[in-house]
């Protein structure tokens, strides 16, 4: 029967989770030079984030956890197609994807 | 339905996803090639829906699925089909700061896990609450009830991003 | 048996074995219909088919595949090795993981699942990756150019295809694949009769899916060489062919379970008994059915002109007897067996008849150009869907609160409508048709 009160396993084990790869995300963006690739450790956080409030969702029996993971999931979809839209206009102009190079405002 | 929610299938299904999520994460970051990153966060984001369904949040793991591995990624892979230069293979990965943001995210993970650990006490499993069944129902019923006006506004905000992405995306004519 | 098996394997052991069956069966089932298809083709057009191998070409596909098997692995210089390798395999495995939620009969499905037919439409859209990643791991411009274009059109389809099915899912009332043939059992109408206008746009749509002519310029050989499957040779391409052949056979079934009536027979609601006995008068045609092939067979086996082609013909009649039997034997049988066995066979026939009609469409219209394929699925497919949808949540909120109770009414009211955005919006492509092919001032 699901649910039922008895959790399959810890929250902790969630959270840890969502942890581990909020920090792999982190590193990604900060690391890499691709943009491509920072925006997809950008995505990766996003899911970090949706594991979390998905977890709690489950723990605490509602359905708000699940709403709000939705809305971070559109949110998501809206950003990229923005991102990648700005990313393919710069490479038309510039041919690089590189973030060092794109420093064009920089004095 | 195959398996109560404490049968132990659960969590071994648990820790294969979470493997999975954590080990095609890390290769994610870590490749040269940009479409086989693009082909690992995939693999990260069918694991994240395999957690989802192993919560029971069955609706949203099929949303995950074709959101974000098939629309989402499908726009990234296309996107870096067009961009993709082959002599950004030979080049550097990673950027010059990479030690000073290796420190970062030590510092950021062992604050958080800090905060994990302070807290850990107050996420009793005897807390835990039932969950509705049918979960596609209650979603539903939540996101035209409750939150009726956060979804009106994700639907201008796609509208705004898609106008957006043509615009930025298109050629000059 | 429950005693030998633990308790906490015992809910997968069903499953499992459902799983083995149908990854057994689907290869050579899939292989069968490309020869159904020569053979359907060749009719059309007037000529035999594959006759060589085996009787009326029976072992051709056992001979393709072996042919397939023995082939040299062509690996194009500098292709990424890696999904080179893993997009054929994606590919198959999405069409055949697709099989999990789809209900042959009231028993025999592998997981019904809460959110069935969303998780159909999830893998469907999985299996862009295997052509698109195909296309690019091939290293060459075809490849990269009918990979794109396939995605693009499959991308595009999909939103009208899942519109079109919503529409039938409102009448559901639940994703779950086996309480929407429930409910059309429930309703004692199939949803196509109630619904036309959506499974009509299914229809368009799932052949747009599969990469199926008028739909196939990605794959066309006068085309792009083959597209995305241009430097895939022997067994990997086979696994590409595969795919598309259990997607299609995927994309029938989901039309069968929401459009018409799954497992259900002709008339499920009519009880009519046989004589007084306990057999429902309905549930002997397919009996009468395999009666009249056999009969047949068993008429044209002397015209054979060769004598091995009519010991086949002769078996096949008696492999129709044998059949017949066993229907008729399964109407005396335990109401399992019998659900079981009916439900499969209704189901079979609808599933081949909605490829048959992929079929006949393939060989009767000509190809659609590319621009001309979006231009139809999103200036046509997408609104006409869209205000399908709506007009069917309409009818359904008027029969609840008015209680305008006739299941035709639904049908009558969403075609009138229909007819009319369609012709709508046929005016303004031909407007728009002429203004591009205007000749330049």
């Amino acid at each position: 029967m699901p649910g039922a009160g008895v959790l399959p396993m810890p929250v902790d084990n969630y959270l840890l989770l969502s942890l581990a790869l909020f920090a792999v995300g982190v590193v990604g963006v900060l690391t890499r030079r691709n943009v491509i690739v920072m925006l997809m450790s950008i995505e990766l956080i996003l899911n970090a984030v949706n594991i979390n409030l998905v977890a709690f969702s489950r723990y605490w029996g509602s359905v708000d956890g699940q709403i709000f993971a939705i809305f971070i999931i559109t949110d998501a979809a809206a950003e990229a197609a923005v991102a990648l839209g700005i990313i393919l206009a710069f490479f038309r102009n510039r041919e690089t994807v590189l973030a060092d190079e794109m420093d064009m405002l920089k004095w | 339905m195959t398996g109560s929610a404490a049968s132990p299938i659960t969590s071994v299904l648990f820790y294969i996803f979470a493997l999975m999520a954590v080990a095609s994460a890390v290769l994610m970051v870590t490749r040269r090639n940009i479409i086989h990153s693009a082909v690992f966060l995939i693999t990260t984001l069918l694991a994240t829906a395999g957690i989802f369904l192993q919560l029971e949040a069955e609706f949203l793991f099929v949303v995950q699925i074709i959101l974000y591995v098939g629309g989402i990624m499908v726009l990234f892979v296309f996107v870096i089909m067009l961009v993709n230069l082959d002599v950004s293979l030979h080049l550097i990965q990673f950027n010059r700061q990479k030690y000073v943001a290796g420190v970062l995210a030590f510092v950021l993970t062992a604050q958080l896990l800090i905060a994990f650990w302070v807290g850990r006490s107050s996420l009793n499993l005897g807390d835990a609450r039932a969950m509705d069944p049918k979960n596609t129902e209650a979603v539903g019923q939540a996101l035209f009830q409750r939150y009726m006006l956060p979804f009106e506004i994700a639907s201008i905000l796609l509208l705004v991003a898609m106008i957006g992405a043509v615009v930025m995306a298109k050629r000059r004519v | 048996m429950n005693h030998l098996i633990p308790p906490s394997i015992l809910p997968y052991v069903l499953p499992v074995l459902y799983g083995v069956v149908i990854v057994a069966v689907l290869p050579l089932l899939a292989g069968y219909i490309v020869l159904l298809e020569r053979k359907v083709m060749a009719d059309m057009q007037a000529r035999l088919g594959p006759m060589r191998v085996g009787p009326h070409g029976l072992l051709q596909p056992i001979a393709d595949a072996l042919k397939l098997l023995i082939k040299e692995d062509i690996i194009p210089v500098k292709a990424d090795l890696f999904l080179f390798w893993c997009a054929p395999v994606l590919s198959v495995t999405m069409a055949l993981l697709a099989y999990a939620a789809i209900p042959f009969g009231p028993a025999f499905q592998i997981a019904d699942l809460n959110v069935g037919l969303l998780f159909i439409l999830a893998i469907s859209s999985l299996g862009i990756y295997g052509i698109v990643l195909g296309g690019w791991a091939s290293n060459s411009h075809y490849s990269l150019l009918g990979a794109l274009r396939s995605a693009a059109q499959l991308v595009s389809y999909e939103t009208a295809a899942g519109l079109a099915l919503v529409s039938a899912l409102m009448l559901a009332g639940s994703l779950s694949m086996k309480d929407i043939v429930q409910a059309q059992y429930d309703q004692g109408v199939w949803f196509i009769f109630v619904v036309p206008v959506g499974f009509f746009i299914y229809l368009v749509g799932s052949i747009a899916e599969t990469n199926r002519a008028p739909f196939d310029l990605p794959e066309a050989e006068s085309e792009l060489v083959a597209g995305y499957m241009t430097e895939y040779s022997g067994f990997r391409w086979a696994l590409y062919f595969l795919g598309e052949y259990a997607n299609m056979v995927v994309v029938a079934s989901i039309a069968t379970t929401l459009f018409l009536g799954g497992w259900l027979r002709p008339f499920a609601r009519y009880q009519d008994h046989l004589f007084g006995t306990s057999v429902e008068l309905l549930d002997i045609l397919p009996t009468i059915l395999f009666l009249g092939v056999a009969v047949y067979s068993f008429w044209l086996a002397p015209k054979q002109p060769v004598k091995i082609q009519k010991i086949v013909m002769a078996l096949v009649g008696g492999l129709c007897l044998v059949l017949a039997v066993g229907m008729a034997g399964a109407l005396f049988a335990p109401d399992a067996v019998r659900m079981g066995v009916h439900g499969a066979f209704w189901f079979l026939a609808k599933v081949f008849t909605y490829i048959y009609a992929f079929l006949w469409i393939r060989f009767t219209f000509p190809r659609y150009r590319f621009d001309q394929l979006m231009r139809l699925g999103w200036h046509f497919l997408i609104p006409l869907a869209l205000v399908n949808v709506v007009v069917v949540g309409t009818t359904i909120v008027l029969q609840q609160n008015w209680d305008w109770r006739h299941p035709m009414l639904t049908a009558i009211v969403t075609t009138a409508i229909m007819l009319g955005v369609a012709a709508f919006l046929g005016r303004e492509d031909k407007q728009h048709q002429a203004a591009v092919e205007a000749p330049e001032p």
